[in-house]
């Protein structure tokens, strides 16, 4: 359900503008140092049709606020700039690498009377840093996926192939940003996990082991149903980019030719030849089409030194995609892609069955859902495991989530307040809509919810989220 | 070659005094005795048996020869046949007259083809008429006619274990009518007819006892039927031909062993598998009937084993004393004066030995390259601890390492029948608990087998050694200890805590973290207190652990304790004081342990609450904010006071 805003529903004749991307650019000051030479600091400018002197003096702007805030902080220089029409944020990834996004403040333009220009007010306190600040980060993250460190384009071609490598990963990269629809979520930049029993996470375990044994080119390999993840070989940062990717980017783009055949497992034995719905994601599409190529995409993960270059190689069967990663600098042959959809497609197939069978019982014991009087945010620094019940069904292009954005905006300053200290911390908060919200900080985790019960009192609140935490929080060390 | 032969001849073979024309030689199945009689008797019986208490040597009157001579069950009364109309009768029990007696088969004409005890005092005769059942009373030195049956015997079969006479009838002789014998008692059991591989004409006796042999395979009676090659037929070699004796219902033709080849054979039954020796080869095959589920009527089977000879045997000279530098004499095997008898017996009457054959496992290891199939063969024989836990060894690591696959499938194997003993104890434990009323007594606890190789056998022998092993990928390491875990999860086989450790340490050594995190997500290792400790310890270098430290405690639900000593040592104060009370406990524990944790972190206000929290405990339990002098926490009064003054401290309640 999107509710409507109360704001929207006040005058029909106002006019509210979301958050939108005005400039995104990335410099480097020691490129040129000396006047006149300004232009060869700009690595990357969006939009590029930006006249040059304009560009050279958002650049130089930036510069001198960065360089003036060090003084005051030398370890920490400033992170954002709040100006009245759009807010700034600064990231430096790599050493004198610099990435700013600018970003303009939601604004509401209300028409005039008697002809005079509509007011536009600009609403400089609805955006949150952390979530923005998590935006250019992710930015960056997905760019290293695919290209490695700025620093490796600089060694293998220097600014030239660095630039062409910027041009063409963040011209299609800033299309898919959806600055709008950004929210705690995107600070988290968490892992949603596929609950599962212990004997098919073995099944699981075992398939993949058999499967990197006898494929011994597979150096890691992670597993997802239903674009949750259950297995990741591996390391934490890198997973969490890669799997925003898959959930964002590549599993949306495949998601229409399997819905029609979802969750009817069919095991179809022909001539004792087991079929299979297996299907490569990256690489061919075809493997009997004899012009198909054998290129997959490169993603580049941290290593013991330094990083290393893989290719990836996602492979789907009903719910069930399995990402494996293979060495970049092996090639991958037609042999190997035929050995692999022979060897995994099988496998994989009987394997997403068997999960979604058991996701069937349990789902059946655990009772129908009946929905329920709060939703929820839970997020885990530990292993940046994330649920959601607000957020539905992420798509290629949008997030769509169940609650008004200025309930969402509550939950990000609660977690502003929460990064700021070290304690465990509680906090509830009424909103203007007669939603309560509260947010709960124990150890290493975070929980977020939003109760529809607007004649509750302070206690009451206090104690469904204590029924809550006891309900669905039961088996993990939460603190209430 | 060498370490190819599975079968031996056992080390210490019984001797005798070798058949000659003055020393006849019998052999009793049923107490496993070797007669050697001298003279008729006259210049001395030796008997032989498999230890030393069942060997005896006396004298006897030379009365004829003898046909046939046994001891009853425990060598109570001596049974010697000389005549085909009578058996005579010694006693042997001290205090008995020794007189010989005599007792003539009851029926007219008939002529006695043998005899068999199937108790200390019951013994058959069987005559080419029929069988008579007596009872012997040495004390009154006559025999009681318990029962007996008339029927045309050509020749005749005993089983001594189940005490079950197999009896050849008709003019072919191949209806087999098989009787048992138990307490005085005798019950036929269903005939059946041995299908011919040609019929006579005129019909005549046509199956002849050499092929025939009874003989228990796993706990089942069978007879084996030594089916020769015939050139009609179309079969390219002899068979042997299984019927299962059930003990009630119809017997039924179950197993069809093919031996590939023709020849003269012998048959012995050693460790529940079918033994056959052939003799122009001079090689042995094995047959377990087991080895393949029956998914038809009958199954037919080929040899487990590539055909291979007993193994050499040297036999030590006798009389060692004489010439003890001259080197054993090599033995003959297969050799033409070879008696073999049931199940595993092989009798050199010429050489004056008796064998037990018996099955060398570690060389069917090489021979048997599937190694499920070798695993179903190993974990159905005696003696197979030692070779199954080698055989683990070995497919993981080295020249022979398997594939993941075959690990699992090893490890399944190993764990069903893990599973089917553990399941066994349960239901034993279970009838025992419910009282001797209900069925304890007729459950008998079941044994554990060799077979049973438990998680404990395979951590010690196997499991620990490989994860420790220089040159073994990590990878591999972790990949079979999770197919363990989840070969014990799918019998439903709680895992031991020690081999999460070992997966856990194999983990930490790679610096693997993340993978253990997430087999901790998932709840892979079990949750128990040494595993949250051993977490605990992994803070250091791993500090996530603390917090699945912590939940595995809580899910514990019966580590309370251990979480608030968990949070106090983290200076984590008032979450300690919070999560006691929100489990209930807080009436009960001790005040000092929190105030000492709370005036060591230094903060004053904390302090305070702390202090004031237990005050308003002590005065809701015991109406006055003080604290027992059992408690000990004086000095933190006097703290408290110094720090906030005596305004500050609660009073006790007026109300």
């Amino acid at each position: 359900m999107l509710m409507i805003s109360p704001k929207m529903a006040s005058g029909m004749q106002e006019k509210q503008y979301t958050p939108c991307l005005l400039n995104f650019f990335i410099y480097n000051p020691t490129f040129g140092p000396r006047e006149g030479e300004e232009e060869k600091k700009i690595l990357f400018y969006h939009p590029s049709e930006v006249e040059k002197n304009e560009k050279i003096r958002n650049v130089g702007l930036c510069e001198a606020i960065v360089q003036f805030t060090r003084t005051f902080c030398p370890t920490k220089p400033a992170k954002s700039l709040h100006t009245q029409k759009n807010r700034q944020f600064f990231f430096e990834p790599e050493e004198n690498f610099w990435i700013v996004m600018v970003v303009r403040n939601p604004m509401i333009e209300k028409p005039n009377k008697d002809g005079k220009p509509p007011t536009i007010e600009y609403q400089e306190e609805e955006i949150l840093d952390t979530v923005y600040g998590a935006v250019v980060r992710q930015c960056y993250s997905m760019y290293k996926l695919f290209n490695g460190p700025f620093s490796r384009a600089m060694e293998a071609g220097g600014v030239e192939l660095l630039m062409q490598k910027l041009e063409k990963f963040f011209y299609r990269y800033l299309q898919t940003l959806h600055l709008q629809s950004c929210d705690l979520l995107d600070v988290f930049g968490g892992i949603s996990f596929f609950p599962l029993d212990k004997m098919t996470y073995l099944k699981i375990q075992s398939f993949v082991n058999r499967v990197e044994e006898s494929l011994s080119l597979i150096k890691y390999t992670a597993f997802l149903y239903n674009d949750q993840l259950i297995w990741s070989g591996l390391e934490q940062d890198d997973m969490r980019t890669l799997y925003k990717y898959l959930t964002t980017s590549l599993f949306p783009r495949h998601s229409e030719p399997e819905l029609a055949g979802r969750d009817s497992p069919l095991r179809p034995e022909v001539a004792g030849n087991l079929l299979h719905y297996g299907r490569f994601l990256t690489g061919p599409a075809n493997l009997k089409d004899p012009e198909a190529k054998f290129r997959f995409p490169k993603i580049f993960v941290a290593s013991e030194d330094g990083y290393e270059e893989l290719h990836l190689i996602v492979y789907k069967a009903m719910s069930a995609a399995a990402c494996f990663m293979i060495n970049a600098s092996v090639e991958v042959t037609r042999e190997f892609c035929e050995q692999l959809d022979g060897l995994v497609g099988p496998q994989l197939t009987l394997l997403a069955s068997d999960i979604c069978e058991q996701f069937t019982i349990n789902r059946r014991t655990s009772g129908p859902e009946k929905e329920p009087q709060f939703k929820f945010i839970y997020f885990n620094h530990m292993n940046l495991a994330e649920k959601s019940t607000i957020h539905m069904r992420k798509t290629a292009s949008v997030c769509l989530t169940s609650v008004h954005p200025d309930l969402m905006k509550i939950l990000g300053d609660i977690n502003c307040d929460f990064a700021r200290v070290d304690e465990d911390e509680e906090i509830i908060v009424k909103a203007m809509t007669d939603y309560w919200v509260v947010g709960k900080k124990s150890d290493q985790r975070e929980l977020y919810v939003i109760l529809n019960q607007k004649n509750a009192n302070l206690i009451e609140v206090n104690e469904e989220v204590k029924r809550l935490c006891a309900t669905q929080f039961n088996n993990i060390f939460f603190l209430d | 070659m060498a370490e190819e032969h599975y079968l031996e001849l056992s080390e210490n073979p019984v001797q005798f005094e070798h058949a000659s024309s003055v020393n006849n030689v019998f052999f009793d199945e049923a107490n496993k005795q070797v007669f050697a009689v001298r003279s008729g008797g006259a210049t001395g019986v030796v008997v032989k048996g498999p230890d030393d208490k069942s060997s005896v040597a006396f004298r006897m009157d030379d009365k004829g020869e003898v046909k046939c001579i046994k001891f009853s069950i425990g060598n109570k009364i001596l049974a010697v046949q000389r005549t085909s109309k009578s058996v005579d009768f010694i006693n042997f029990i001290p205090d008995y007259p020794h007189t010989e007696f005599t007792q003539e088969c009851k029926t007219r004409n008939a002529s006695i083809l043998g005899f068999c005890w199937t108790s200390w005092n019951e013994i058959v005769f069987i005559t080419d008429q029929g069988v008579e059942f007596y009872q012997v009373f040495p004390d009154k030195r006559n025999l009681k006619l318990l029962k007996s049956q008339s029927i045309n015997v050509n020749w005749y079969q005993y089983c001594p274990e189940t005490a079950v006479i197999l009896l050849s009838t008709t003019v072919q002789g191949n209806v087999l009518q098989p009787l048992a014998f138990k307490n005085g008692n005798v019950s036929k059991m269903s005939k059946f007819e041995i299908e011919l591989p040609v019929i006579p004409k005129p019909a005549k006796l046509s199956l002849s006892e050499r092929d025939v042999a009874m003989a228990t395979i796993y706990g089942q009676l069978y007879v084996m039927y030594l089916k020769h090659h015939s050139r009609t037929a179309n079969s390219p070699g002899a068979e042997v031909v299984l019927y299962h004796l059930p003990r009630e219902g119809p017997c039924k033709k179950s197993h069809v062993l093919k031996l590939n080849t023709t020849g003269k054979f012998a048959l012995n039954i050693v460790d529940n598998l079918v033994v056959v020796h052939h003799q122009s080869s001079q090689t042995s095959l094995i047959f377990d009937i087991r080895l393949k589920e029956p998914d038809c009527s009958v199954n037919t089977q080929q040899p487990v084993l590539p055909a291979r000879s007993i193994h050499p045997y040297r036999i030590p000279l006798s009389g060692s004393a004489v010439v003890p530098s001259q080197p054993p004499v090599p033995c003959q095997l297969y050799s033409s004066s070879w008696s073999v008898f049931q199940p595993d017996i092989i009798i050199s009457a010429s050489e004056g030995y008796l064998w037990y054959l018996q099955v060398k496992l570690p060389p069917t290891v090489k021979l048997l390259q599937d190694k499920g199939k070798l695993m179903d063969f190993l974990l159905r024989r005696r003696d197979c601890k030692m070779v199954i836990l080698s055989v683990c060894s070995q497919i993981l690591e080295g020249s022979e390492k398997a594939e993941l696959p075959v690990v699992a499938t090893v490890f399944d194997k190993l764990n069903q029948v893990y599973k089917e003993y553990l399941e066994a104890e349960q239901s034993y434990a279970a009838a025992v608990e419910s009282g001797p009323s209900r069925g304890a007594a007729t459950q008998k606890r079941p044994v554990r087998t060799q077979a049973v190789i438990d998680q404990s056998d395979m951590y010690t022998h196997v499991l620990s050694s490989f994860s420790e092993r220089k040159g073994v990928s990590h990878k591999f390491i972790i990949a079979v200890l999770m197919e363990y875990i989840r070969s014990l999860n799918q019998y439903q086989i709680t895992v031991q805590h020690y081999l999460y450790e070992l997966v856990i340490k194999t983990l930490v050594q790679h610096n693997l973290f993340y993978m253990l995190h997430q087999f901790l997500q998932y709840h892979v290792l079990n949750d128990s207190k040494p595993l949250a400790c051993l977490l605990l310890s992994l803070e250091g270098t791993y500090p996530p652990a603390h917090q699945l430290s912590l939940d595995m405690l809580k899910r514990l639900s019966t580590a309370n304790d251990e979480i608030v000593e968990v949070l106090l040592s983290k200076q984590q104060v008032l979450g300690a004081l919070r999560f006691i009370r929100s489990v209930g406990a807080h009436d009960n524990v001790s005040a000092r342990k929190f105030l000492d944790a709370a005036r060591q972190t230094g903060d004053q206000m904390l302090f305070y609450t702390v202090f004031r929290s237990f005050q308003q405990r002590n005065q809701r339990l015991r109406g006055s904010p003080a604290f027992n002098p059992g408690e000990h926490c004086e000095e933190h009064v006097t703290h408290f006071k110094q720090l906030f003054g005596e305004q500050a401290m609660m009073k006790a309640s007026t109300v």
